[in-house]
């Protein structure tokens, strides 16, 4: 058989590499298409500014997307500062050995462990051993707890990205190990770390079975007035309606399951603006 | 009056990267106010030498030290050493210019900043002395505030010394500082070099055999880990007393 020509096989993997991009990108498409087709005719002002009504047949879902807010809140105010530590600890002071090679093993297999299971964990942990009952502050921490490893992840590859030489320099100018990871490597890792909270806040937002048992309420129609309240959320909202109310419309569902996309959008996209900002100021 | 007095005194310095020995029983002493030139091949453990006067050998993984390093009659592995002040008294320039990702100003006043230095006008004054004795003040004074990234490789070394002279240190160690740079970038680096000697003592580590007779006041031959020769530079240029010394800066190999 004749070899092909360099250019002819250009033009394969070409082709190939731009198919296998165009078929990653059709299902997301058609998902948000679908999603802004059946949903946009449910959105109007008393979708988004009041309760359920009627066996949450009609009326709004602004406690579900309040709720969602809290526990987005919760999730990333415990688990960044805990997973950017953990993070710092085991890339700048740990030594390098088999029982942080195992550490970091571990942490990346966590990433793996199926949601579901984290919402049992914290139903045992929060909800009964220490009694915080069913609320955001169970739920939150059971997020926050199912995304410590990408933060973690995310927040060690930034610091691994950080040139070795600028520690060095900063080191030979007398500042202590901390004052360098504080002043030159932490500013120069934030947009990877950014990266990190965006995947967590995603995460946080749409995922139901961690707070299935945790937090969720299927129905209620108040706000919360303390951490230790239960509240909707809109993936159980969204799982809710779908399967348990019958002869709902069409339209309220996935106009529910548009505010949920949203609302990750638009958090996320805040944190993209200062990814932005941060990255134009970084260069070397 | 050419002061004498020994500033740094190595005895028997031997130092391991592993299984590999970098440095063999090297002893030698850098006088005060003077440039001690070190010369040799790549992999000699010229550089290994500067960054254990600092100690910055410390970040190397399974490194080993043994021997005595006194510095201003302090052994600098001893037990209540402040490493930090030890770095901020024997400053180092590194082989390529490495502005941290911050403006001019901030490069300078970084080591005085974390020396616990916060007021403005006195960090003013130390910013505008350092880019001045580092003869970088006439073409930066109107942009302090700009990256110092964006400046030209040769701006960017004097910025890097600036940047140690901040530090008030009385030894800086030039790793290779003009192995990046242009001709014309290397005489003003070069030129700097000879101004500081007048107040600091500098040991200048070279690939450039040349650039040691052109500065150095004496010059010390390693190779292979070993100090093979020192003596004044004239001398050592002119009469080397090792056939190996010879053989190298004649370039007949390295």
């Amino acid at each position: 058989m004749k070899k092909l020509s360099p250019k002819i096989t250009q033009k394969i993997v070409f082709s190939l590499l731009s198919l296998a991009t165009l078929l990653a990108m059709v299902p997301v498409v058609l998902i948000v298409l679908i999603i802004i087709k059946n949903g946009l005719g449910a959105i109007n002002w008393e979708f988004l500014t009041t309760a359920p009504r009627n066996g949450m047949r009609e009326g709004g879902i602004l406690p579900a997307i309040v709720g969602t807010f809290c526990l987005v809140t919760g999730a990333v105010v415990f688990a960044v500062p805990v997973g950017v530590f953990a993070a710092i600890y085991l890339n700048e002071y740990a030594k390098k050995n088999w029982l942080t090679r195992l550490i970091r093993l571990a942490i990346i297999n966590l990433a793996g462990v199926s949601s579901v299971v984290y919402g049992l964990f914290g139903l045992g942990l929060f909800v009964i051993f220490l009694k915080f009952g069913a609320s955001i502050l169970a739920g939150a921490m059971t997020l926050a707890i199912m995304n410590l490893p990408v933060i973690i992840t995310a927040t060690r590859e930034a610091l691994a990205n950080v040139p070795q030489s600028f520690r060095e320099v900063s080191l030979s100018l007398g500042a202590s190990k901390w004052q360098t990871i504080w002043h030159v490597v932490l500013p120069n890792a934030i947009p990877g770390i950014l990266t990190g909270i965006i995947l967590e806040i995603s995460r946080a937002a749409g995922e139901t079975a961690p707070i299935l048992f945790t937090v969720a309420a299927f129905y209620l129609p108040g706000f919360p007035t303390s951490v230790f309240d239960q509240v909707m959320a809109l993936p159980m909202h969204l799982y809710a309606i779908s399967t348990q109310i019958p002869n709902i419309g069409l339209d309220v569902r996935y106009g529910t399951a548009l505010v949920l996309l949203g609302v990750v959008l638009g958090v996320n996209s805040v944190v993209i603006i200062i990814r932005a900002r941060l990255r134009r100021r970084q260069k070397w | 009056m050419v002061d004498k007095l020994a500033r740094i005194v190595t005895e028997e310095l031997n130092v391991w990267y592993g299984a590999h020995q970098a440095l063999k029983s090297i002893s030698l002493k850098v006088e005060a106010n003077e440039i001690l030139g070190i010369i040799g091949p790549a992999n000699s453990g010229k550089s290994t030498f500067l960054q254990v006067l600092n100690r910055l050998i410390d970040l190397k993984p399974q490194t080993r030290v043994s021997g005595r390093i006194l510095i201003d009659n302090q052994e600098i592995f001893g037990a209540n050493i402040d490493v930090e002040a030890l770095r901020r008294k024997i400053g180092m320039i590194f082989a390529l210019p490495i502005p941290l990702p911050m403006s001019i100003f901030d490069n300078i006043a970084y080591g005085p900043r974390r020396n616990g230095i916060k007021k403005k006008s006195m960090l003013e004054e130390i910013v505008e002395e350092s880019l001045k004795a580092a003869y970088l003040w006439d073409e930066v004074k109107d942009r302090l505030s700009d990256s110092g990234l964006n400046l030209s490789g040769g701006q960017q070394q004097r910025l890097c010394i600036a940047r140690t002279l901040a530090l008030k240190p009385e030894v800086i160690l030039f790793d290779e500082p003009c192995s990046g740079l242009d001709p014309v970038s290397t005489g003003k680096v070069e030129e700097a070099m000879l101004e500081l000697k007048k107040n600091y003592t500098l040991v200048l580590v070279t690939n450039n055999t040349k650039q040691a007779s052109r500065v150095a006041d004496r010059t010390a031959f390693f190779l292979m880990g070993e100090l093979i020769e020192i003596n004044n530079t004239q001398e050592m240029f002119t009469v080397p007393r090792d056939k190996r010394t010879e053989d190298y800066i004649s370039g007949r190999f390295g």
